[in-house]
């Protein structure tokens, strides 16, 4: 597959303290990737390392195949990082304006992705006059001038109220959806989980997963039981070697397991000891679930 | 390289702030270089009229005007450290380097610019004293119309230099108001340095040294005229004699200071994680 990003053993030291620790992972055309990691994990300085603003202490990073400058790479690159950075005197369009000038991209595109983003009515009005929603959205409107292969998103929804995090994911779902390269940091994991095929998991400055959602840990998922004989279920299950953790909590038992295991062939051993479940759901970890795991067995 | 400037003038003609500092530096100096032009009647008291003392004949005119103008350097200065303390505090910096302007770009966006106004306000310069030295002067053989217009040169240098001066400052404390007040610093540091040499020497060594100074040489490209003028009027009073021209060694100390402060802003930049 046709890599955008290559990032070799980065490492990046603020006086004494490592921000990011000697870290590499690729990033492939076509997925939707998520940082993920606690507040000071690193996520931001990576971005800021890779987007030209933080210099890197050691390792290396490449841009598609490595034989354009950073500056030049960042022209087919759209980014926004914390704050959406705009210059308050300007209203939307001259804004927007001015990013076409820096990335040589024609002006004609300005209408097209103030309506992307919903912000064609205001686009005469100055930006300091905008609320934060809107200004994030001007923000994502900026990053998309340029057709971007990658764009990169850091906490896109931070601060945002309820209708403006849905409308923001809306965004970048329908970004997603035309087969654009998103790299999405966040620590909000349901909407990483949402968008995202692939994460890095960092804890402070180190890698602990790269890979896809789904195989983060290896797991095989658990039971979700509800019965009658409760006593005689627990007993069953303690003494199955399948079973490695079970858990009772308002009368629902959670059974973790050990080995592959499918609901069907559960629910047909349980019938013959006798035991009849009135409550069966196997599940996999939440990305949450899988996350804390992940984050505090290390 | 056009592309740089227009970047930075759309930054600074849609500011109304700046617009304005922009307007009066350019203004201000030709209202008074104007109002001073013409015959101005107290009341039917007296008239003065600057032109009679000959200060408008060619080529002192020259001198006077690209040295009154110079003042007014300071109003455009304001804009220069604005320019660079707004990128900081809007984060615009940040934001523009991410868009694919590289470091280099940015710098060398402001030098442009600066370059640009200080090329538009020697160009004003030069038209404005050409025509009130027409106007005025006694002598307009063309031979003496044009000598001396390295006051003009110098003054583009002088302007360029004090402005990169700023950006530099800019740069280094990120915010207007302390590059301002570090302009004043370096003003009296250079002078506390000249007491001093000339405590443990003399005089004559210590100004010597000064003129290497950044804010010294840029003064010394064009110096004071009101010796001159007297000069005119007394040609036998030997002591009041001193040396005004500009030398070449002059531009060159200002040149190097210009090309050691635009080296130091890219390298602050450069090296810093923003």
């Amino acid at each position: 597959m046709e890599s955008i990003l290559t990032i070799n053993n980065l490492t990046k030291k603020f006086g004494f303290v490592t921000a990011v620790k000697d870290l590499s992972f690729t990033i492939n055309r076509g997925n939707v990737y998520g940082i993920l990691g606690p507040n000071g994990s690193g996520k931001s300085t990576t971005l800021g390392i890779v987007l030209n603003v933080v210099n890197k202490t050691q390792g290396d990073f490449k841009w598609f195949d490595g034989n354009v400058s950073t500056h030049d790479a960042l022209k087919k690159v759209g980014a926004i990082i914390e704050r959406p950075n705009f210059y308050p005197y300007m209203t939307a369009a001259q804004n927007l304006k001015l990013v076409c000038k820096i990335k040589g991209v024609a002006y004609s595109k300005i209408e097209e992705k103030l309506e992307v983003v919903g912000l064609v009515d205001r686009k005469d009005h100055k930006f300091n006059t905008y609320s934060l929603g809107m200004k994030q959205r001007l923000a994502i409107a900026s990053a998309l001038l340029n057709d971007p292969e990658i764009l990169i998103l850091d906490e896109p929804t931070n601060g945002l109220d309820p209708q403006g995090i849905h409308q923001i994911r809306k965004i970048i779902k329908d970004i997603a959806a035309n087969g654009t390269t998103i790299l999405l940091a966040s620590h909000l994991l349901d909407e990483v989980e949402k968008v995202c095929s692939h994460v890095v998991v960092l804890r402070k400055g180190e890698k602990l997963y790269s890979g896809r959602v789904d195989e983060m840990i290896s797991s095989h998922g658990f039971f979700e039981l509800k019965t009658e004989k409760q006593e005689e279920l627990l007993k069953c299950l303690e003494n199955d070697a399948v079973f490695k953790n079970i858990k009772v909590e308002n009368g629902l038992i959670t059974a973790f397991l050990n080995e592959p295991m499918d609901a069907t062939n559960f629910n047909k051993l349980m019938f013959e000891k006798g035991i009849v479940l009135s409550h069966l759901v196997k599940r996999k970890e939440s990305l949450e679930e899988q996350f804390l795991q992940l984050t505090d067995n290390n | 390289m056009l592309r740089l400037l227009n970047l930075e003038l759309q930054k600074l003609l849609l500011n109304r702030a700046s617009k304005v500092l922009i307007f009066v530096s350019f203004v201000l100096p030709f209202t008074v270089l104007i109002l001073s032009s013409i015959k101005i009647n107290f009341f039917g008291f007296f008239t003065l009229e600057l032109g009679e003392l000959g200060i408008f004949n060619f080529p002192i005119i020259w001198h006077i005007t690209t040295f009154f103008a110079a003042q007014f350097k300071f109003f455009f200065a304001i804009v220069v450290v604005s320019m660079i303390g707004n990128e900081y505090s809007n984060k615009t910096i940040k934001q523009n380097l991410i868009d694919g302007l590289s470091k280099k770009e940015f710098i060398l966006s402001k030098f442009y610019t600066i370059v640009f106004f200080s090329l538009v306000a020697t160009i004003l310069i030069t038209v404005a004293s050409f025509c009130i030295g027409m106007y005025y002067s006694s002598y307009t053989e063309a031979s003496i119309i044009f000598r001396e217009t390295n006051f003009i040169a110098a003054y583009f240098v002088k302007l360029v230099g004090f402005f990169t001066l700023c950006l530099f400052f800019g740069m280094l404390v990120k915010r207007s108001a302390f590059a301002l007040a570090f302009l004043f610093i370096l003003f009296i540091l250079e002078n506390i340095i000249l007491g001093l040499i000339t405590w443990q020497s003399n005089f004559e060594l210590a100004e010597k040294i000064q003129n290497f100074f950044p804010l010294k040489s840029m003064y010394k490209l064009i110096d004071q005229p009101f010796q001159r003028i007297v000069m005119t009027k007394f040609p036998d009073k030997i002591d009041l004699t001193y040396d005004y021209a500009v030398h070449g060694y002059e531009f060159l100390i200002v040149l190097c200071w210009t090309a050691l402060f635009l080296f130091l802003s890219y390298r602050i930049l450069k090296n810093r994680d923003l």
